[in-house]
């Protein structure tokens, strides 16, 4: 277990709703910086919804409650403000850009988040060497980034992906919306190696997930359960093994 | 300003003298109307809605207008009827363009029949206004609020006529609140010297829901039929027409969805031989948010014919979220065939998605030969393909009865071309019918 | 530094309420006065010392153009043009005619120095890594220089302003002036007919390549001045050439007229390549100023497997009319257009192209992209049509049009006309607006909106973009980057 540090992610009871039907209802989370929290959960449970609003998906009105990121109010901020501060989502459904290459895409978002530090546009060198070094991990083919974004991608390599600008664009906080969900065993591998290895004590990681399968893998310090749009349990690694054995049921009827 | 001499066209002059002499000119209604066909006269290529049918030039003058029918035409049309087997559990007759009582059917008691002038409806075309002028009768169909028509309404449209005659017809068409009802028109009788404008008002209240069919059999010197709908909120209008006759047919549809959520589903299967020509131009408005408008039109052109779609859809700035589709397909299957198409988007509302497609071409080859090296003859190949091509459009309707209506013209016309093309018996069918 | 980067740098450091190229030059010039009238054409024409055909040319046009009325069936509306408000000629006072750079006033090389054009070609050398670009600059009425043109004749291609090669080059020019936009072509070609006052000529001989990309700057600076410049490219059997034009004008209060004609002709085998990047001033974000670009633009494929390609960026201009168009009149030749059109503010656009198969096996291809903003209204129209004898002739037509906001318009108005069964048209036209979920996606990854609507807007034009040489298809990308300024928020 890492050091606890103070909190990175505070969430205080947290209600949300979409076209007024609640999803989240009073909503506690906190995760600290260099966690690993696993949440875990039913379908229909509100993870989803909690990676969205964490990110700041326009579509959810947030009923009450507060998200705090580093001591700031993440509700007042926009999604690419949040981007900046260092909150990253990989998409359980990374959406398809036509027209733009891949690329040309990772390149505008990296540069933008290095001008919100003070920092000065990479040049092209520097950049591709990034890109080759996080593609040779992630064994994506570089040939594949001069296509249109996520266009005609597979499912595997659509992950790959989001965890390779996961990897460009260092982020604070990775959220990770059922990355595993469509890999193979081996393209599993391949993503949690990539997560593993941005591992750190400055950065923290909300893992969303259906199934114990995935924290094989990558390794939670914490694991919380939610149902019903709430945390109805929280512990450590052992608390994934014991849904893999007996199921979501228990927890779904202490929430309703 | 400096005054303009109006050089007044053979027909334009004719339609002036019949105007005063019918004693039409009383009405101010029709004065008006008529003052406003005769300001720009009948229409030419410079009307951008007319482009492509310049109706001052096709009109050498004015047939005379069809009288009442007598009891002759009656029992000529009591003969059509006759010959047709039946689809409708009520049927309508107008012959040229007046209401026939004893050729009618008794009505449920939530559908009427009545002779009365429908609300004006705002529509800037020269022939409607001609249409509002010099309509004798005009008569209005009503199904009540709430009432759902289990049986088939037919309004049929007989022209009795064996020399030049005008026939003017006037019908609306209204569907009160959650009212349904499955309507089919005919138009059937008409020689080649019959000139024809029929004038339909479809008005459909709040989810009220219609479907719309349209048959256009005769051989009318000329064809002019406009329809004026509007859509409350939630209405449901799915309208295809079948045009297999007529010298020079012009179908006109003005269609605005005025409520929100409201669907519109326009279709059309034209079929064209000999010199025949024929033109459908629509503009479908959609006026309040989240409407849906459909226009699959497909026509087949053979010999000289000249086919023309004109589809514009309008979006206005309060009709957010509008789903519009509109595409245009034709068949050329002669060499001197001639297809123009021109489908238009208007939109100023930004949350839309709109598209529209349009094709013109001849059969595929490439089908055409994988058809033939499994042994079909070429013949039978561009016939299967015909079939389907038309099969497709009409499965649009989504209604078995209605969609049986169109086939029997459909077939018809196919077998008349096929004897035409190879002199080879006509019939062979490669859809199941769904009866 | 090479010229273009440093155009492109400009660019980026203005919006649209700065029209970065709306400075003025304080350039003598030599202007007529105003008003149009046979004498005016005479004053033109002598001044031009044009030979008596020339002049009879443009007073047949200018009295059939009193006959005539301005076209209305365009989707634009402006107040009616006072014709005898606008000087139809004025010239930098450096006449007569620059014989070399050294020849041109310093002040007009400052000009095209800030406008980022490589006028003077040590600089064009220096840029090693760069593909050279012979270039017109048309100043106002008049070409103020044409570089390159020693290593042009050598393989036999003639550049040279218009006013040139009618001197010089007289049979060329009669033998294919007016052939493909007659005189009395529309109301504006006629007007230019009458009134023009110079542009480009190109002729590219037999078989030749021509060695590098040809371009023309067109820069009105004078006020309540019309251009009305007339460019001729006659590409002869088998050879080929690519030409660039690029467009700008200062900022002023009053709407200026901008009467072209383009004509060009590609013989049998022939190829050329017709790139426009327009970024005329288009007003100010309430409708005031900017330029009426009312433009007559057609090529005619007159020799078998010939091939004529437009390619417009269209950012500028309060009212764009203009419809670059193909004849196909050779057996198997090709036309293809591949436009950007770019509106905001109250700009108004209605422009398109029309692709007229004559000749059998003719081939052609749209690719429209419109992409409206603010109060601007933005219509794609254009026509194909196959006649009687063009068999086997096929078409594709892809027009996207994209909205930005909600008080804007986008129109697509096409005309489909099949005489021949053996033709294949296809069209196909969507329209829609930026779609939230990339917008989401990108603002998820830290990008602004105004960033992320640019990014996606240019994946959406990008089709189009490939269409353009490379130094081209870098500005365009500046340029609507900029003229979206403003549009989203």
């Amino acid at each position: 277990m890492m050091q606890a540090a103070g909190p990175m992610l505070e969430i205080k009871k947290l209600s949300v709703s979409i076209h007024g039907a609640p999803i989240l209802e009073d909503l506690n989370l906190t995760v600290r910086a260099g966690e690993v929290a696993a949440i875990m959960g039913p379908n229909g449970s509100g993870k989803s919804t909690l990676a969205y609003v964490i990110a700041g998906k326009p579509d959810y009105e947030i009923v009450s409650g507060e998200i705090w990121f580093d001591g700031e109010d993440l509700l007042e901020l926009e999604p690419n403000e949040r981007a900046q501060k260092g909150v990253f989502l990989a998409f359980q459904y990374p959406v398809e850009i036509p027209g733009v290459a891949t690329m040309t895409f990772m390149k505008a978002t990296l540069n933008a988040r290095r001008r919100s530090r003070g920092q000065g546009d990479l040049t092209t060198p520097d950049f591709m060497r990034r890109v080759r070094e996080a593609s040779q991990m992630l064994k994506l083919d570089q040939e594949m980034l001069r296509r249109p974004l996520n266009v005609g991608f597979s499912g595997g390599e659509k992950k790959r992906l989001e965890i390779l600008q996961m990897a460009l664009l260092r982020p604070r906080l990775c959220v990770l919306d059922e990355t595993d969900s469509g890999l193979d065993i081996d393209a599993l591998k391949v993503v949690s190696d990539g997560v593993n290895a941005l591992r750190d004590p400055e950065r923290a990681f909300l893992v969303i997930t259906h199934y114990q399968r995935l924290l094989e893998h990558i390794r939670p310090d914490v694991v919380h359960v939610m149902a019903k749009g709430r945390i109805v349990a929280s512990g450590g690694p052992e608390l994934a093994l014991e849904l893999e054995r007996n199921g979501y049921r228990d927890y779904a009827e202490a929430a309703a | 300003m400096t005054a303009h001499v109006v050089q007044r066209s053979t027909a334009e002059t004719t339609l002036m003298r019949q105007f005063e002499t019918e004693k039409l000119s009383s009405s101010p209604r029709r004065a008006d109307a008529f003052g406003r066909f005769i300001a720009g006269g009948l229409p030419t290529r410079r009307v951008e809605s007319w482009h492509y049918t310049d109706l001052r030039a096709a009109m050498r003058d004015a047939a005379p207008l069809a009288p009442a029918p007598d009891s002759g035409a009656i029992e000529d049309a009591r003969a059509i009827l006759t010959d047709r087997k039946r689809m409708a559990a009520w049927r309508i007759v107008l012959v040229d363009g007046r209401l026939v009582a004893e050729l009618c059917d008794q009505f449920p008691p939530a559908v009427s029949f009545s002779r009365e002038e429908p609300s004006p409806v705002d529509v800037d075309d020269p022939m409607v206004a001609l249409n509002e002028a010099m309509s004798v009768e005009a008569y209005v169909l009503k199904v009540a609020d709430g009432a759902r028509v289990e049986g088939l309404i037919e309004i049929t449209h007989i022209s009795t006529a064996k020399d030049a005659r005008s026939v003017y017809s006037r019908v609306a068409i209204l569907l009160g609140i959650g009212a349904s009802a499955s309507l089919i028109e005919s138009y059937l009788g008409a020689g080649p010297g019959v000139q024809r404008n029929s004038l339909a008002i479809l008005t459909l209240a709040e989810g009220a829901r219609a479907k719309h069919v349209v048959l256009v059999e005769d051989d009318a010197e000329l064809h002019i039929e406009s329809r004026l709908g509007q859509l409350a909120a939630g209405a449901e209008l799915n309208d295809f027409v079948l045009i297999s006759g007529g010298a020079l047919t012009r179908r006109q549809l003005f269609h605005k969805l005025i409520g929100p959520e409201a669907k519109i589903t326009l279709g059309g299967l034209t079929l064209l031989d000999g010199k025949r020509r024929s033109d459908t131009t629509l503009q479908v408005v959609h006026a309040a948010e989240a409407g849906t408008s459909r226009e699959y039109y497909r026509a087949i052109v053979d010999d000289e014919a000249v086919g023309t779609f004109q589809g514009k859809v309008i979006v206005e700035n309060a009709a957010q979220k509008t789903d519009g589709a509109m595409k245009s397909q034709a068949v050329l299957l002669s060499p001197r065939a001639q297809m123009n198409a021109k489908p238009e988007l208007e939109i100023l509302a930004d949350d839309v998605v709109c598209g529209h497609g349009a094709t013109v071409g001849s059969l595929d080859p490439e089908q055409l030969f994988y058809m033939m090296t499994r042994s079909l003859d070429r013949d039978e190949a561009e016939s299967m393909l015909l079939e389907a091509f038309g099969e497709e459009a009409i499965r649009r309707i989504e209604d078995d009865v209605l969609a049986e209506a169109l086939r029997r013209p459909f077939w018809a016309w196919l077998a008349r071309e096929r004897v035409a093309r190879v002199g080879g018996e006509g019939e062979i069918h490669w859809v199941e019918s769904a009866s | 530094m090479a010229a273009v980067q440093g155009t492109v740098d400009r660019v980026r450091s203005i919006d649209v309420e700065a029209y970065k190229y709306g400075f003025v030059s304080p350039i003598e010039s030599d202007v007529a006065p105003k008003g149009l009238n046979e004498d005016i054409i005479r004053f033109i024409s002598a001044r031009k010392e044009e030979p008596e055909w020339l002049l009879a040319w443009r007073l047949d046009a200018f009295r059939r153009w009193l006959t005539m009325g301005a076209p209305k069936w365009a989707r634009v509306e402006y107040p009616p043009i006072d014709f005898q408000e606008i000087h139809y000629f004025s010239a930098p006072k450096t006449t007569p005619g620059p014989k070399s750079l050294d020849d041109v006033d310093p002040e007009l090389l400052r000009t095209y120095a800030k406008l980022g054009i490589p006028l003077v070609e040590q600089e064009i050398l220096a840029g090693v890594e760069r593909p050279r670009v012979a270039v017109d600059a048309v100043f106002d009425s008049v070409s103020v220089a044409t570089t390159f043109k020693a290593e042009l004749a050598k393989v036999g291609v003639i550049f040279c302003s218009f006013s040139e090669a009618v001197r010089n080059h007289p049979d060329l020019v009669r033998r294919y002036l007016g052939t493909v936009v007659p005189a009395t072509d529309n109301f504006y070609a006629t007007l230019n007919s009458a009134v023009f006052s110079d542009g480009s000529f190109v002729y590219v001989p037999p078989g030749i390549r021509c060695p590098m990309e040809l371009s023309t700057y067109f820069r009105i600076n004078e006020k309540n001045t019309g251009q009305f410049e007339r460019t001729l490219i006659v590409a002869d059997k088998g050879s080929y050439v690519s030409y660039l034009e690029g467009c700008t004008a200062p900022k002023r209060d009053e709407n200026q007229l901008h009467a072209a004609v383009v004509e060009l002709i590609a013989l049998e085998d022939a190829e050329i390549k017709y790139s426009t990047v327009q970024n005329w001033y288009p007003g100010d974000a309430e409708g005031k100023g900017g330029i009426y670009n009312f433009v007559t633009k057609r090529g005619d494929c007159r020799g078998a497997r010939s091939k004529i390609s437009w390619t417009q960026v269209e950012t500028g201009s309060a009212i764009t009319w203009k419809y670059p168009s193909c004849i196909l009149r050779g057996e198997a030749s090709r036309g293809e257009f591949y436009s950007i059109a770019i509106s905001n503010g109250r700009q108004q656009v209605d422009s398109g192209t029309k692709m007229i198969h004559l000749g059998c096996n003719t081939r052609s291809r749209i690719i429209s992209k419109g992409i409206a903003a603010g109060k601007s209204q933005n219509t794609y129209r254009g026509q194909v049509s196959a006649h009687r004898l063009a068999t086997g002739a096929r078409n594709f037509t892809n027009c996207d049009s994209l909205l930005i906001g909600h008080q804007c318009g986008a129109h697509t108005v096409p005309y489909i006309e099949a005489k021949n069964a053996s033709a294949i048209i296809e069209h196909e036209a969507t329209t829609s607006k930026v779609s939230e979920e990339q917008l989401f996606y990108c603002l998820q990854r830290g990008l602004s909106a105004e960033e992320a609507t640019a990014l996606i807007v240019n994946g959406f034009v990008r089709d189009v973009l490939q269409q353009l040489p490379m130094e081209f298809a870098v500005e365009a990308q500046k340029l609507i980057a900029i003229s979206l300024e403003g549009s989203v928020g």
